[in-house]
């Protein structure tokens, strides 16, 4: 048997106190260490700096919200929220109006009058949404500017849309700017007078054979040159043609 | 009769002295002091009752809300508004890489084709769509932060940087980030960036300046179709619980569980 050193168990080794001093300032240095790099307010409220919170806060707002806006100008919210800009927000079309809200002597908001300002929205595009109100500035009034006709504020058609587009307004929207614009709806649809009493009872006729499109749309009918043709005979003869066909879209195909 | 027979106690003798005082006031006088005395009663009693509820209002608990943002894809026109009032009022750079939120246009073709693109994020709107091919369907997708409630953002962030408050909004904290970029790779909706001058992760924060005073985000606010609404899940009357009662709502890559709280209504199967 190997025989184990004896130890003084009376004294303490000279190791242990070097070790208890490294471990104690590896302690101290931790500390020191996580008091120093972890930021005052970290961990208050979550993983993160909870004053971080109110600098995001103390930001500078440059919209002052319509709310705001009717203080002063409460004649023409009140026009707006009846009219068909009644969703706008006023800093849609005025710009940003914090500084004008602060100090409205000092700032204007801006007051957009070109047509460019309009068609942002109403110039016509295929991938707004069916029935959102649109124009081809070129055809209409090209060089007008839009407010000469329409009341931004209370916007409206400057004939109020009377017959079918009282109630039917996208599919006049949509037919307005399409190749069929210049078409009247009775053209193509039968409307009997009754309709406008009972319009689920008594409905609308819709086009029933396909030589009604072939009028205009046939080779060899007598019609202008641009209008696109095609055989009755041997184009798809077993469906008629608003099947595939939707005549009020612009991009009809 | 009984009070009589009860012990005399100091009420008792209060209320028996002012009983003698009043005898010799009749009716009349008596309601006559009363209507005088009222409103000074009631407005002493009233002040501090409006001053507590002054209190209430004025200090915001984050606790007290959850903030989530609706979209319908249906009512997006793809004039930009959105774009230019979120860069306005963030001090997002004009430039075309930075965006907070931007709006992306998907045309689907004849043969399936799926084109997607965001002309300057669709800051300057949209010119009529090119390319070839006949269009089958085409559409505008306003997309922003998601404010996921399980952010992968968050979750990558090596200094605690980037975090989700109690209100339900991510935000990142400027002085405290240290421009890694793993919350940009870590985002699968793509909507952070690197801020070219302050060289920290940027992103949509809700405007949450505007909202903590009761406002509604700049996008929404000059949103002119309403195709935006912002409001509060978890609570039953708010802007949004209308909006997610009327619609059919989606949010953009389910399968990733990242929980995000941008509800997309009438959203097409194609958009990513």
């Amino acid at each position: 048997m190997v025989k184990l050193p004896e130890f003084d168990t009376g004294r303490v080794p000279q190791q242990v106190p070097r070790l208890v001093a490294v471990f104690a300032l590896v302690v101290v240095a931790l500390v020191v260490a996580r008091t120093a790099l972890i930021p005052d307010t970290f961990g208050e409220r979550g993983h993160y700096r909870a004053a971080a919170v109110d600098s995001i806060v103390a930001h500078e707002k440059k919209y002052a919200g319509q709310q705001e806006c009717a203080l002063c100008h409460n004649a023409i919210m009140q026009a707006r929220l009846a009219g068909n800009h009644s969703g706008l927000g006023c800093e849609s079309c005025h710009g940003p109006a914090a500084s004008h809200t602060a100090n409205p002597v000092e700032f204007k908001p801006r007051i957009p009058q070109e047509r460019e300002f309009c068609l942002r929205c109403h110039q016509y595009n295929p991938s707004r949404p069916t029935g959102f109100p649109q124009i081809d500035p070129i055809s209409h009034n090209a060089p007008r500017a839009c407010f000469t006709c329409h009341d931004p504020h209370a916007p409206v058609p400057p004939v109020a849309p009377g017959s079918c587009a009282a109630c039917h307004g996208q599919i006049s929207y949509q037919k307005g700017v399409s190749h069929h614009a210049a078409l009247e709806c009775t053209t193509c649809h039968e409307a009997p007078e009754e309709h406008k009493l009972s319009p689920r009872l008594v409905r609308p006729s819709k086009p029933t054979d396909r030589s009604f499109c072939g009028a205009c749309h046939a080779e060899g009918a007598d019609s202008p040159r641009e209008i696109p043709r095609i055989s009755l005979r041997t184009h798809n003869p077993q469906y008629v043609c608003w099947q595939c066909h939707y005549p009020h879209y612009p991009e009809a195909s | 009769m009984i009070s009589k027979e009860r012990e005399p106690t100091p009420q008792t003798d209060a209320l028996e002295k002012l009983q003698e005082k009043l005898k010799d006031v009749d009716r009349r006088e008596f309601l006559k002091a009363c209507s005088l005395l009222a409103p000074v009663l009631l407005g002493v009693i009233r002040v501090p009752i409006l001053e507590a509820q002054e209190v209430a209002s004025s200090e915001y608990d984050p606790t007290e809300h959850f903030y989530a943002m609706g979209i319908d894809v249906s009512k997006c026109i793809g004039c930009g508004q959105c774009v230019q009032a979120c860069k306005t009022e963030n001090d997002v750079p004009f430039e075309p890489e930075f965006f907070n939120t931007w709006v992306e246009r998907y045309v689907i073709r004849a043969d399936g084709e799926v084109d997607v693109d965001s002309p300057n994020g669709g800051l300057d709107g949209f010119p009529p769509p090119g390319g070839e091919g006949e269009i089958r369907r085409t559409f505008f997708v306003p997309k922003l932060c998601n404010h996921c409630a399980n952010p992968p953002c968050v979750q990558v962030c090596p200094v605690g940087a980037t975090f989700i408050t109690e209100d339900g909004v991510i935000l990142v904290d400027e002085s405290y980030c240290i421009g890694c970029r793993y919350c940009i790779q870590a985002c699968p909706y793509g909507a952070r960036w690197m801020h070219p001058e302050t060289h920290v992760a940027a992103k949509c924060t809700f405007c949450y300046h505007r909202v903590v005073d009761g406002l509604v985000p700049a996008c929404v606010e000059v949103c002119p179709t309403g195709a935006r609404i912002f409001g509060e899940v978890e609570q039953r009357v708010t802007p949004l619980a209308r909006f997610m009662r009327f619609n059919d709502v989606q949010v953009l890559k389910p399968h990733l569980n990242t929980k995000p709280k941008a509800y997309y209504a009438n959203l097409d199967g194609e958009v990513r």
